[in-house]
């Protein structure tokens, strides 16, 4: 199932990258606070991808080319701006299609209408955050910049039509940038200007073409269970 | 989806259920399952075979396995060779599950209880500003994080007796 592994990648990749951040976020609370997320994420990309298959067979045993997940979640962590730039871009998006999704009636309905509630959560610490770090010193204002605009590029491919997935993409798309234009707007910080989307390589992640950094992510997130299959703990 | 019963719960589910209710939290050991409102459902498919449904309160939650196994445990107790856990996501469930007694126990525990949901959908998470702190029952209380010990619960602070507490989040 194509949206099953897009929707599911999405989720296990960011939840990945999140899980990073254990050990090096800027305060204990905020460490708790990305685990959380993380946590939920896996949740849901465990309940996604047993649609698909074997979890942990598409999980741990799948090559760079078989992800389907957009581009976006795969981005490296960088300083907290960008982390939480690309935690406000992604569950915008993902709080809009869980809504969609939850409406209807077909497979990821009862997935989506558990997960959009937990999703609110995450877009309102995203929010948070983005008014803070917009609104607060010239650093973190000059910060949050850079990293909107450094992950727009990634922000188009959301918004590619999913195979399987019922939804009106151009208006989830228009959802989403008035939701995250309202944001940004109170944060004294504006949408950033510049392609949404690259001409090299952003819009391909759903076809499983990967950005450079996403290699030595899945190496290390499946190289325990390729070297000692089964292991358990 | 929940698959309905097909006739009405027979003496033993009853009993069977009460069994399994009473398991308690494995991250809240103070209220049990069915307190917690994560019971859906038991049915006796054949004798000697029960099937249980179990919802958990967030997807990700790492507790539900250790509830499946608790389950199995103490039906097998009860002389049931065969237990079957079923995860089920809908209905989902909300904090407004939990009953009154699993309330006042949270509560007592020195966890703070979640309030009535209010319908909110898509704007900002309705911040409960009225949170009493379950050490001295002030109403002056802050929000430290959303995010606490457990993916259920948010961790506030009291202003009055300046203790942290937990916060089980309306969800």
């Amino acid at each position: 199932m194509t949206a099953a592994l897009a929707l599911g990648d999405d989720a296990l990749v960011l939840s990945h990258r999140l899980g990073e951040w254990a050990g090096h976020a800027p305060v204990l609370e905020e460490e708790v606070a990305l685990a959380n997320i993380a946590l939920d994420l896996l949740g849901q990309a465990r309940v996604l991808l047993s649609l698909a298959g074997d979890e942990d067979e598409l999980a741990y045993l799948r090559e760079e080319r078989a992800f389907r997940n957009v581009q976006l979640v795969e981005q490296p962590n960088g300083d907290f701006a960008h982390t939480i730039a690309r935690q406000l871009y992604f569950s915008t998006y993902q709080e809009l299609l869980y809504e969609e999704l939850a409406r209807g009636d077909g497979p990821f309905a009862p997935l989506a209408a558990k997960a959009v509630k937990e999703v609110a959560y995450h877009r309102d610490h995203a929010e948070q955050w983005t008014l803070r770090l917009g609104d607060g010193t010239e650093e973190s204002h000059q910060r949050m910049r850079r990293a909107l605009d450094a992950l727009w590029r990634f922000t188009g491919e959301l918004f590619e039509p999913v195979e399987g997935c019922e939804v009106e993409w151009s208006a989830l798309h228009g959802a989403w940038l008035s939701r995250v234009t309202a944001v940004l707007t109170r944060a004294t910080l504006s949408l950033p200007e510049g392609p949404w989307r690259g001409a090299w390589a952003a819009g391909a992640g759903r076809q499983g073409i990967h950005t450079e950094p996403f290699g030595p992510m899945l190496a290390q997130m499946q190289h325990l269970h390729r070297s000692h299959p089964g292991a358990a703990w | 989806m929940v698959t309905p019963a097909p006739h009405a719960p027979t003496a033993l589910e009853e009993e069977l259920r009460r069994l399994a209710g009473a398991v308690p939290d494995p991250e809240l050991p103070m209220v049990s399952l069915a307190e917690l409102g994560v019971l859906r459902g038991l049915r006796v498919l054949a004798p000697g075979r029960v099937e249980v449904e179990l919802t958990p309160t967030y997807t990700g939650c790492p507790a539900v396995e250790t509830m499946a196994a608790d389950i199995e445990r103490v039906l097998h107790d009860r002389g049931v060779p065969e237990v079957e856990v079923r995860t089920v996501l809908a209905p989902p469930w909300t904090t407004d599950a939990i009953s009154a007694e699993g309330r006042r126990k949270l509560a007592e525990s020195g966890i703070a209880p979640p309030a009535p949901r209010r319908a909110a959908a898509g704007g900002p998470v309705p911040v409960e500003l009225t949170v009493r702190c379950p050490h001295c029952g002030s109403t002056e209380t802050t929000l430290l994080s959303r995010f606490s010990s457990t993916a259920c619960k948010a961790l506030r602070r009291c202003e009055t007796c300046r203790e942290p507490f937990d916060h089980f989040k309306e969800l």
